[in-house]
């Protein structure tokens, strides 16, 4: 579904993608780890172009969208929902604005439609009576879960998340893991996942990707992940506490 | 590298940027120029209704202060030096030239660079650093229609309005000075500032108004667009934006008025 091919970029002289390869499959949950600055985020915006890569080629559903156009991008772009780290709503909208935005500029529905499929997606994601707050009145977990919405709005093929869990107490991040569960298993959605949480990554992934120093450094599903012979997989894992025999092994629920 | 050649190459890179964002701000304004018909459309109404109020409505009391003060401090200079030479009776006229052909859309346009331009620049600023402005991209919403066309209509609507009354204020301020300390009657004094004003004083002040707005909102939303590093960058564009809309005012208006009146 994304492929990444030969994928090269630097950013003031630094190199934060280096010649990097990989592949997201339909309906996978494809988690992307790594030390701060080791290129996830920056490969996240490279799926969207929100960047461009200095060489190499990216493919979405078999385009490469690297030198694609404008109205094309625009195409590609449809299919896609985001979740930004800070949730990037818009200040000066209510809740239930944000949310309706896409499908005020896409679509043609009526203001009741839009109320009607804005309203769906609040109590998909438990904000039923956050819709006429403003997201300055709201917490960063509410925040994020009305990006969530936003980003689904549009019933996009493909979701992707920059930090869902950061910044968020532990029993919020749990509860944005199991969204993203059920919205990969109730509508079949591929999500790209950047984060540094190693427990959500082996709660939800069906692959982990970790990234050090702009290269790949492992690409396996969580219960090979673990057991990586890799050093600095190894030490990434030892820092969350995660040793090859603990007990999250046996809850990988994200392979279920 | 000795210190003339690193010195040269560092004047050239910041003559290509500089040429870079010149060429930025002109293809973001063409842009917003071809989608400013749809200003008024569904999508957009609300938020050029809120814009023209917040730069109109919101701006006229500090505008009614500076204006008259303007053209009572106008009326004072140039009515004590009429005075020596007893012509104090064409202060109306001196008042309503120099309002109408320079201090009224001069004025205007630099309250609102620095009230609503730089207030532009911060909130475009800060949708770019908190990922805003790269939200509207992914959802294939164009940053220039959605936020640049707003505003860009509002100003070129409410400078020329926003002029008219800066000129209107900044007459009666003059008044106020003529008849209470230079003895000249608020009549003679209006009849003075009406007789000299012509109608090509009037059209070129408001075409100089017009173009400010374009000025304002080009600068303003080009500087918000181009912030980066957070808070700091926010405040460094902000600052950029007042600026460079001031210098690009006086520029421009000096050749205006070279262009119409010599």
């Amino acid at each position: 579904m994304i492929r990444f091919e030969n994928v090269t970029k630097k950013l003031s002289r630094k190199t934060v993608l280096d010649h990097i390869d990989f592949e997201v499959g339909a309906g996978e949950t494809f988690v992307i780890v790594g030390l701060s600055g080791a290129g996830k985020s920056v490969t996240l915006k490279h799926m969207s172009r929100l960047m461009r890569p200095d060489s190499g080629s990216i493919f979405v559903d078999g385009e490469d969208i690297v030198s694609m156009n404008r109205s094309d991008l625009q195409r590609v772009r449809e299919k896609f929902g985001v979740l930004f780290q800070g949730a990037a709503l818009l200040q000066w909208m209510t809740v239930r604005e944000n949310v309706a935005l896409p499908l005020r500029e896409h679509t043609k529905l009526s203001d009741a439609e839009i109320m009607k499929r804005v309203d769906e997606k609040l109590d998909l994601l438990h904000l039923e009576d956050a819709g006429e707050k403003f997201p300055s009145d709201i917490s960063g977990g509410m925040q994020k879960r009305v990006g969530l919405a936003r980003a689904i709005i549009l019933n996009p093929q493909i979701v992707l998340y920059d930090e869902p869990t950061s910044g968020l107490d532990p029993v919020t991040s749990r509860r944005i893991d199991e969204v993203m569960v059920d919205m990969r298993e109730r509508l079949g959605i591929t999500s790209v996942v950047v984060t540094h949480d190693l427990h959500s990554a082996l709660a939800i992934g069906s692959r982990i990707m970790m990234l050090h120093e702009g290269r790949i450094v492992e690409n396996a599903p969580p219960a090979e992940f673990i057991k990586s012979k890799n050093a600095t997989v190894q030490s990434f894992l030892e820092s969350q506490y995660i040793t090859k025999k603990g007990k999250w092994e046996e809850l990988i629920y994200g392979q279920v | 590298m000795c210190y003339p050649v690193r010195s040269a190459e560092r004047t050239g890179a910041r003559i290509i940027q500089l040429l870079h964002n010149i060429g930025h701000a002109m293809i973001m304004l063409m842009e917003a120029v071809w989608f400013s018909r749809l200003a008024f459309g569904p999508r957009s109404r609300r938020e050029t209704m809120t814009q023209m109020y917040v730069t109109g409505i919101k701006s006229l009391p500090v505008i009614t202060v500076v204006a008259l003060f303007i053209g009572m401090i106008l009326a004072l200079q140039t009515g004590l030096e009429l005075q020596r030479y007893g012509q104090e009776k064409y202060i109306g006229s001196a008042v309503a030239v120099v309002m109408i052909r320079e201090m009224g859309p001069f004025m205007s346009a630099l309250i609102i660079a620095a009230s609503v331009g730089s207030a532009i620049a911060a909130q475009i600023g800060t949708m770019v650093v908190s990922e805003e402005v790269a939200a509207l991209e992914v959802m294939s919403i164009n940053p220039n229609r959605f936020l640049v066309v707003p505003r860009l209509v509002a100003l070129v609507i409410m400078m020329p309005l926003l002029a008219v009354y800066t000129n209107i204020l900044g007459i009666l301020g003059g008044a106020v000075v003529g008849t209470t300390q230079l003895d000249v009657s608020f009549r003679a004094y209006m009849d003075n500032a009406l007789d000299i004003a012509h109608n090509k004083d009037l059209y070129v002040g408001l075409l100089k108004a017009f173009i400010f707005g374009i000025i304002i909102a080009t600068v303003a939303c080009h500087q918000g667009f181009m912030t980066t590093e957070g808070a700091v960058g926010v405040g460094r564009s902000t600052r950029r934006s007042v600026v460079v809309s001031f210098l690009v005012i006086l520029v421009i208006g000096y050749m205006i008025t070279r262009l119409f009146y010599i």
